[in-house]
């Protein structure tokens, strides 16, 4: 069914936040129609009335109090970032 | 004295116990297992200073008359669980120099049972291989040499942590299992692994690959081993709200060795076709040593198998594209960017700079199945064929104990084999993926050698929270199997 095109690719690392060089857009179109080839054998399932399986944890997903139950850890927050100021983040420019 | 570095789990708790060695000789004798093992590349980060130093701590204890039940045991811990205060990097570029500020539920609760870290082990880049070759920190090998004597790989992800293990550079080690990554590579160096029910070991503080399938588990030289180190992983923690609110069995006391009129199924789905004529033998040979220990043999059907590698490598990819939406190059991990470039340059090149090709990959074909047009066709739809298969495994268990299947459909392969086709490399997970869909639990135990003499592994897959059962049974087929083979590599 589906067969990438160098657009589709490029579209999609886009979208996934990975910059890829004209040459890897080929390369990457190969590989993904590839595995997508690999999965098509899905479709002949049939799944008819079959609700879609999000979670295996037969669970109904708990509730706690909408309270604070942790915070003042700014330095152990921060300390891992590249790039730091006054106790903050650093973002390149996003307002002009 | 004794090889300390040659005793299970077991041997070494009751040595320490009866006061034969402490804890710092036990864990000397593995650094210098580790260093003189470096070639393996096991580990990614040794931490010699800080296992003495707990090894120490965990002697006062004793001392005190305070040990817990992992006390003074010096064990590998994959590199995927966030460890306080230690570079934690998933085996990738992105999280080079990472250095968490909190511990991993898991090993907190092996530390404060008295477990004793010796490093961090290798593993494929955010745990997304069944090679270790997809480390940025190099390939895990093998301790296991074929006869033309070619590295062959460790099977992963938890490489690391399967090498180690083999090449008695730990006790034990922990991994983790999304479709197979713990009892591929336990195959594959002749070591046990298992994969627990999904929920029985909290997931909070383990870099995330696939949500709803990531498990940790223990990696161990025998059965026993396993049921003492899961007894010191399980149990609920509010941190993981998938994590299951249920008391933790004592798992050393199903060892009963006792397995008389259990009903043992065999899946027909799983007798794929060209499977290895060794894979098939080691199968029935595995049927009859059960028979044999007093089980009934019963033919089962799990007619989706065939779906669940699709199923699998849409629903994984899907859920890591977004988990791994977090490394953004702001809060923590490598960031690249030049004067003047924009937020979306600055994504767009930490990300490209700190992932691994088939982390790229994964990340994109997630992306594209849960995109605007192809969210149903793809995604949804395998969601649907997932139940299909957890339907399967219920019926299933509607007549049986416990499954046998192999583990694996071959031995390790060589270093670079399998490269260059990511389908070919998925294959590898061809019998562990169904139970990861349906989250049940799976050990793995070496029970016979290839051609090559190179370790084979047959798995038990068991009823949710029934690790027990496969534990059991487990004990039995590797007292049958007698398993003694050592790596060839390891000489000396």
């Amino acid at each position: 069914m589906s067969s990438l095109d160098k657009e589709t690719v490029r579209r999609i690392a886009y979208l996934s936040r990975i910059n890829v060089s004209e040459e890897g857009l080929s390369e990457l179109a190969g590989d993904l129609t590839r595995i997508l080839d690999f999965v098509e054998e899905l479709q002949e399932v049939d799944v008819e009335g079959c609700e879609p399986l999000t979670s295996v944890a037969d669970l109904t997903l708990p509730l706690r109090k909408d309270e604070v139950t942790d915070g003042n850890i700014q330095q152990k927050v921060l300390s891992n970032a590249p790039m730091t100021d006054a106790g903050c983040f650093v973002v390149p420019k996003v307002v002009e | 004295m004794t090889d300390l570095t040659k005793l299970t789990l077991a041997e070494a708790r009751d040595g320490l116990a009866k006061g034969e060695y402490t804890s710092v000789e036990l864990t000397e004798a593995h650094l210098k297992s580790m260093e003189a093992h470096r070639n393996l590349n096991a580990y990614i980060t040794e931490t010699p200073e800080k296992a003495i130093e707990m090894a120490k701590a965990s002697d006062a204890k004793r001392a005190k008359g305070e040990a817990g039940k992992m006390e003074g045991l010096p064990i590998a811990v994959k590199d995927l669980f966030c460890t306080e205060g230690v570079q934690t990097t998933a085996a990738s570029h992105i999280l080079e120099g990472f250095k968490p500020e909190y511990e991993s539920t898991v090993t907190s609760k092996l530390f404060e049972n008295g477990a004793v870290m010796l490093g961090k082990a290798n593993l494929d880049e955010f745990a997304m291989g069944s090679s270790n070759t997809s480390s940025y920190y190099g390939n895990a090998i093998n301790p296991w040499k074929g006869k033309d004597g070619k590295d062959l790989v460790p099977g992963g992800s938890s490489g690391g942590s399967a090498a180690a293990v083999a090449a008695n550079m730990a006790l034990a080690a922990t991994g983790t299992d999304t479709g197979g990554s713990i009892r591929q590579p336990a195959s594959y160096c002749g070591i046990v692994g298992l994969k627990p029910t999904y929920g029985r070991c909290s997931r909070w503080g383990i870099v995330a690959f696939a949500s709803s399938l990531d498990q940790a588990g223990p990696m161990t030289k025998t059965v026993r081993d396993a049921a003492i180190m899961l007894g010191s992983m399980a149990g609920h923690d509010a941190k993981d709200s998938t994590s299951a609110p249920m008391a933790v069995p004592d798992f050393e006391a199903a060892l009963t060795g006792d397995i008389r009129g259990m009903k043992i199924g065999i899946p027909k789905e799983y007798r794929v076709d060209g499977m290895p004529e060794e894979i098939s033998k080691l199968w029935d040979d595995g049927v009859a040593m059960l028979r044999d220990a007093g089980a009934e043999v019963v033919d089962v059907t799990l007619p989706h198998t065939k779906y669940a590698l699709g199923t699998y490598y849409i629903v994984a990819p899907a859920e890591a594209s977004s988990n791994l939406a977090r490394y953004d190059g702001l809060r923590y991990g490598q960031r690249v960017m030049d004067e003047g470039d924009s937020l979306d340059d600055m994504y767009m090149k930490s990300r490209a700079a700190g992932f691994g090709k088939e982390v790229q990959r994964r990340i994109m074909i997630g992306t594209y199945v849960l995109s605007a047009g192809y969210y149903d066709a793809y995604y949804n739809k395998a969601l649907k064929v997932r139940r299909r298969i957890y339907e399967d495994f219920a019926n299933a268990f509607g007549t049986v104990d416990t499954i046998l299947a192999p583990t694996a459909p071959s031995a390790a392969f060589a270093i670079g084999e399998n490269e260059g086709d990511p389908v070919k490399m998925y294959l590898n997970d061809v019998f562990t993926v169904p139970a990861s869909l349906a989250g049940l639990p799976g050990l793995s135990l070496p029970t016979g050698l290839s051609s090559e003499g190179l370790p084979l592994g047959l798995q038990l897959i068991g009823k949710p929270f029934d690790e027990e059962t496969v534990l059991r049974v487990g004990g039995v087929l590797e007292s049958a199997a007698n398993f003694t083979a050592k790596p060839s590599g390891l000489e000396g």
